[in-house]
C-alpha cells in the first residue's frame, strides 16, 4: 500500500476553477487556510466571514459556511457572530483596502476589545477587484488609478503598518506578518494561520495575521517580476516577523 | 399578568429580551440611550450578549452577524444613527437575515434636534437602505403597543426572514406608562428557534459542498439577483394581504376623518373623543403596520359622507400624507396638520383644524 502523503483540501469545491487572476496568491492563501482547518478538524465548526474585493471571490469556491459582510464590516460581523455563537471557529479574510481603510475603525475596535476571532489579512498595497486604486497599503513610487504619480506623503500621507499600529493595544494575542513569495514563507504562513486558529479554539483572543502579497494586474508586472517587486519593496516597508505573540510571552 | 410602570425605551428592550432576543449592539444616541443601557444590564442575566459598537455601522452588523449565526438579536437608534445604520439593513434585506430594529425618532434632518418627531416615514417605508428592499413597519403609540409590537417583530422577521423595523419616536422612547409585559420565553423555547435555524445558520455544518450555510447578500448571476428580488417582491406583496393591522375608530358615520400614526395617532384619537361630545361627526384612522399601508381601511370610506381627511403628522414637509393622498385619489380632500423640528404635535392645533373643516370655531 502506498502511503499517502498529500491530497487536495476538501474545503474547496472540485468542480469549480478559481477566477483568480494568474500570479495572485489568493488561491493559495485559500489552501493554506483550507489545509489547517483539515489538519485541526473542524471543518464542520467553521466559517469566514468575508470581505469585499477580491478577497470576496473565494465564497463561489470554498465548501464550508461563509457570510459576506458589508465593505469593511467583517470584524464587526465576526464580533456578532463570535459572541452569539463561541463554540464555532470564526475568521475574517479580508483585503488592505476593506481591513485599513473603509473599516479601519471596525477593525481598530474588535481588536481592542479582544473579540476572540482570527483576522486573515491579505496585504497587496492596492484595490484589486476595483481596478487598482490608491490603498492605505501603497507603496511610495507604487502608481495607482487614482494617484497617477504615485503615492505622494504631502497628499497621502504614508504606507499604513497594520500589525505595528494594533501593536499599540494591549488586547491583540497574536499578531504576524508573513508572505507567500517563497515556499519557506508560504510554510510560515500556513504556521502562522494554524496558530492563530489554534489561540481562537483555546479561547485567547484577538489573532490576525497580514499576509504580503502581490497583484501582476494591478501591479502592471508579470507574476515573476511582481515576485521581484513584493521582495525588493513590499517586503522592505513591511518586514515579516511575529510582531506579537502572547503565547510565547506566557511560556 | 400585574402591570409595572416602565419607561417606554425600558420596556422594548425588556419585552425582546422575553421574547428571546439574546444579541444587543448600540451606540449611543438620545433620545434612547435607557435602551442600550437596559440591555447591558439584562442580557448578561438571562445567557445573552451586549455589545457597544463604536458605531452604528459597526452595531448594524454586528446584529447582522449575531443573526446570521441564529440568534434573536435587535438594535436601536434615533434618525440619524438610523441614517448610518443603512448599510447593515439593506445587507439583512438581501441575505434575508431576521433582525428587529427600533428608530425613536427625533427632528431632521441632519443632526437636526432630540426631541420628537415624524420626519422618518420616507426612510423607514420607502427606501431604509440601498436596493429597494422593503420591510415590514410597526408603529406604535402607547408604550403598551410598543412591548406588544416588539414581540411581534420578532416573530414576523422570523417568518419572513427579513427584517422588521419599529417605527417610535422620542416620546414612546422617554415616556413612563403602566405596561403589561409578555411572559418570559422560556429558555427550552429559545433553543428550540435557535435550532430551527441551524439549517441557514452561519455555525458550521458538516462537510457537503451542497449543505454549507452560504449567506449571500449579493449574487454574481444577475438571473439569481432578479430571482431573489421576484421572491422578495412575491413577500412584500403577501404582507398587503395577510399582515395589515391598523386602528379604525368611530368612522362609520363620520364625515371628518383624521389619519396619523405613532404618538401623532394618539393625540388625535383623543382630539375625537373631545370632538365627539361637541356634536362633530369625526373619526380616526391610524395605522399600526406603515408597511403594508391600510389601503383598505381609505378605500371603504363612504366618500359621498366625507367631507375631508385631515393628516396630523409631526413632519414638515407632511411624508405620511403622500400616502395618504395616494390612495384617497382626489375622492375628498387630504388636509394637513402638521408640525416639526421636534414639536410634540398640540392637541389645540388638531381640535382647531377640525374645528374650521367642519365650519365651526374653535
Amino acid at each position: 500500500m502506498a502511503e499517502l502523503l498529500y491530497s487536495r483540501t476538501k474545503t474547496i469545491q472540485e468542480d469549480k476553477v478559481s477566477g483568480f487572476c494568474p500570479g495572485c496568491m489568493h488561491s493559495s492563501i485559500m489552501k493554506l487556510i483550507g489545509e489547517v482547518i483539515d489538519e485541526l478538524g473542524i471543518v464542520d465548526k467553521t466559517a469566514a466571514v468575508l470581505g469585499i474585493g477580491c478577497c470576496g471571490l473565494q465564497m463561489d469556491y470554498m465548501a464550508y459556511d461563509n457570510i459576506t459582510a458589508p465593505h469593511g464590516r467583517a470584524c464587526a460581523v465576526a464580533t456578532g457572530m463570535k459572541r452569539a455563537n463561541p463554540d464555532t471557529i470564526y475568521y475574517t479574510y479580508q483585503g488592505d483596502g476593506d481591513l485599513a481603510s473603509i473599516g479601519l475603525a471596525e477593525t481598530m475596535s474588535a481588536a481592542n476589545r479582544g473579540e476572540n476571532f482570527t483576522v486573515i489579512f491579505v496585504n497587496n498595497g492596492i484595490y484589486g477587484m476595483t481596478g487598482g486604486q490608491l490603498a492605505p497599503t501603497t507603496l511610495f513610487g507604487m502608481k495607482a488609478s487614482t494617484a497617477p504619480k504615485g503615492r505622494i506623503a504631502e497628499e497621502h500621507g504614508y504606507p499604513m503598518h497594520v500589525c505595528e499600529t494594533l501593536d499599540q493595544l494591549t488586547a491583540p494575542y497574536y499578531l504576524a506578518r508573513t508572505s507567500c513569495n517563497t515556499p519557506a514563507n508560504v510554510m510560515k504562513t500556513k504556521q502562522a494561520i494554524k496558530k492563530a486558529f489554534e489561540y481562537q479554539m483555546a479561547g485567547k483572543g484577538f489573532s490576525l495575521v497580514e499576509i504580503v502579497t502581490s497583484c501582476p494586474t494591478n501591479w502592471g508586472l508579470d507574476s515573476l517580476k511582481a515576485l521581484d517587486f513584493l521582495e525588493e519593496n513590499m517586503l522592505k516597508e513591511y518586514p515579516l516577523g511575529v510582531v506579537r505573540d502572547k503565547g510565547m510571552e506566557e511560556k | 399578568m400585574a402591570r409595572t410602570f416602565m419607561k417606554g425605551s425600558e420596556a422594548v428592550a425588556e419585552a425582546a429580551v422575553r421574547a428571546g432576543c439574546r444579541f444587543f449592539a448600540g451606540y449611543p444616541i438620545t433620545p434612547q440611550n435607557e435602551v442600550p443601557e437596559y440591555f447591558s444590564r439584562r442580557l448578561p442575566e438571562v445567557g445573552g450578549n451586549f455589545v457597544q459598537g463604536e458605531s452604528e455601522v459597526a452595531s448594524i452588523n454586528m446584529v447582522y452577524g449575531a443573526a446570521s449565526a441564529g440568534v434573536r438579536a435587535m438594535t436601536s437608534s434615533s434618525s440619524p444613527g438610523i441614517a448610518l445604520k443603512s448599510e447593515g439593513i439593506s445587507y439583512c434585506a438581501s441575505a434575508r437575515i431576521p433582525i428587529v430594529y427600533t428608530n425613536f425618532a427625533r427632528g431632521g434632518p441632519g443632526v437636526g434636534s432630540i426631541q420628537p418627531a415624524q420626519m422618518d416615514y420616507f426612510e423607514a417605508t420607502k427606501a431604509a437602505g440601498n436596493g429597494g428592499f422593503q420591510m415590514m413597519v410597526l408603529a406604535p403609540s402607547t408604550v403598551q403597543e410598543a412591548v406588544d409590537l416588539t414581540v411581534k417583530a420578532f416573530e414576523l422577521a422570523d417568518r419572513d426572514r427579513n427584517p422588521v423595523h419599529i417605527l417610535a419616536d422620542g416620546v414612546i422612547a422617554t415616556m413612563m406608562e403602566p405596561v403589561e409585559l409578555p411572559e418570559m420565553m422560556s429558555e427550552e423555547e429559545v433553543q428550540k428557534i435557535r435550532e430551527s435555524k441551524k439549517n441557514w445558520a452561519c455555525v458550521g455544518h458538516k462537510l457537503d459542498y451542497a449543505n454549507r450555510a452560504w449567506i449571500q447578500p449579493g449574487q454574481w448571476q444577475t438571473t439569481v439577483m432578479q430571482k431573489c428580488n421576484e421572491e422578495a417582491a412575491a413577500l412584500y406583496e403577501s404582507w398587503k394581504k395577510n399582515d395589515v393591522m391598523v386602528e379604525e375608530y368611530m368612522v362609520e358615520d363620520a364625515e371628518i376623518i383624521l389619519t396619523a400614526y405613532g404618538i401623532s395617532g394618539r393625540i388625535a384619537k383623543s382630539s375625537v373623543d373631545i370632538l365627539r361630545k361637541k356634536g362633530i361627526k369625526v373619526g380616526l384612522i391610524r395605522p399600526i403596520t406603515l408597511n403594508p399601508f391600510p389601503t383598505e381601511a381609505f378605500e371603504k370610506l363612504d366618500y359621498s359622507k366625507v367631507k375631508a381627511i385631515l393628516d396630523v403628522e409631526m413632519s414638515i414637509p407632511a411624508q405620511y400624507a403622500t400616502d395618504v393622498e395616494a390612495v384617497v385619489r382626489r375622492r375628498c380632500p387630504v388636509e394637513k396638520c402638521l408640525c416639526s423640528g421636534g414639536n410634540v404635535m398640540s392637541r389645540e392645533a388638531v381640535l382647531e383644524a377640525v374645528m374650521k373643516l367642519a365650519g365651526q370655531e374653535a
